[in-house]
């Protein structure tokens, strides 16, 4: 099975590699993110560069979207996971048109409520996990942590 | 040496100039990597954004690292085993979009994983300490918890 991670770099990157290095053995694992240094921080494999953007340049999710389109349905993953931000949540996007198994893993920052990118991604994504037991609720999954401190059962909160 | 890591979005010259007002009374090397950071110190050694390479080295000699909330450094800083003072960035001063940093912090803090200080009498009084040890080290992945469901929803 094929999965397709992806996050802008610095801490989300950080974030997604600690969930996804375990990964690499049992799954094939495609990679996007926003700076091509972020390719040197896998082993091989395929990486995909996304542009960044913010909401003064937000014009640029449109060519992004179509790329990512394209790419993902190049692709065909069985699953895509994005830790965020704003890409990812593109990214997240795109494979939901494609109908693929979409997973959204809210950052470590997030401590008081889920971010902005995360609540919209409850709206369509297939999976939402947040790192704060707390912050589990109706689904909005609470399973650990990228930080590997705490172990706790996956739970859903009410 | 203390390393000093605030990101690669946004100046944050409030804790340049803190950590430049304290440096006279601390005997240690003080590094900086700041993003256009408009406040000139006299004490603090600062550069600009570093290829990964040269962060790790840097990183790996601190001492310690003081930091803004970000949670690229935090990992880091776990991973490298080195004890980490969180300074967090206050929106309300326009140094961030939003206030998450400061809740960052505080859960950090709560949870006993890190040093936070959030004013220049704390970032003094724990810089002037010298037994600082890391509160946590954390492995190289994320919680078996957290990878065994996120494989479980993947494989059913």
């Amino acid at each position: 099975m094929k999965i397709f991670a992806a996050a802008s770099i610095g801490g989300h990157w950080k974030q997604l590699l600690r969930i996804t290095k375990p990964l690499e053995n049992r799954f094939e694992m495609v990679y996007a993110s926003t700076h091509p240094k972020c390719a040197t921080m896998i082993n091989g494999g395929t990486f995909y560069q996304m542009s960044d953007f913010s909401r003064r340049d937000a014009w640029r999710i449109v060519p992004m979207f179509f790329r990512l389109l394209r790419i993902l349905w190049r692709e065909h993953p069985d699953a895509v996971l994005t830790t965020g931000a704003a890409p990812g949540l593109v990214c997240l996007m795109a494979a939901w048109l494609l109908r693929y198994k979409t997973i959204w893993v809210d950052s470590t920052a997030n401590a008081a409520h889920l971010s902005a990118s995360g609540r919209i991604a409850c709206r369509f994504a297939s999976r939402v996990y947040t790192q704060w037991p707390d912050l589990a609720q109706h689904g909005v999954f609470y399973a650990g942590t990228v930080w590997g401190i705490q172990e706790t059962k996956a739970e859903e909160g009410d | 040496m203390i390393f000093v890591v605030t990101g690669t979005q946004l100046p944050f010259d409030r804790l340049i100039r803190m950590l430049d007002e304290i440096a006279p009374l601390l005997d240690e090397e003080i590094v900086a990597q700041v993003n256009g950071c408009r406040y000139l110190p006299r004490y603090v050694n600062t550069i600009d954004i570093l290829p990964p390479d040269e962060f790790d080295w840097l990183f790996s000699r601190a001492r310690l690292i003081v930091a803004h909330a970000g949670i690229g450094t935090i990992i880091s800083a776990m991973e490298y085993h080195k004890p980490v003072i969180i300074f967090p960035r206050i929106a309300a001063l326009g140094e961030h979009r939003n206030e998450h940093q400061l809740a960052t912090a505080a859960k950090m803090k709560e949870a006993g994983w890190v040093y936070v200080a959030t004013e220049k009498d704390e970032l003094q009084s724990l810089l002037l300490k010298p037994d600082l040890r890391p509160l946590c080290s954390i492995g190289k992945t994320a919680s078996e918890s957290l990878i065994e469901s996120i494989t479980d929803f993947i494989e059913h």
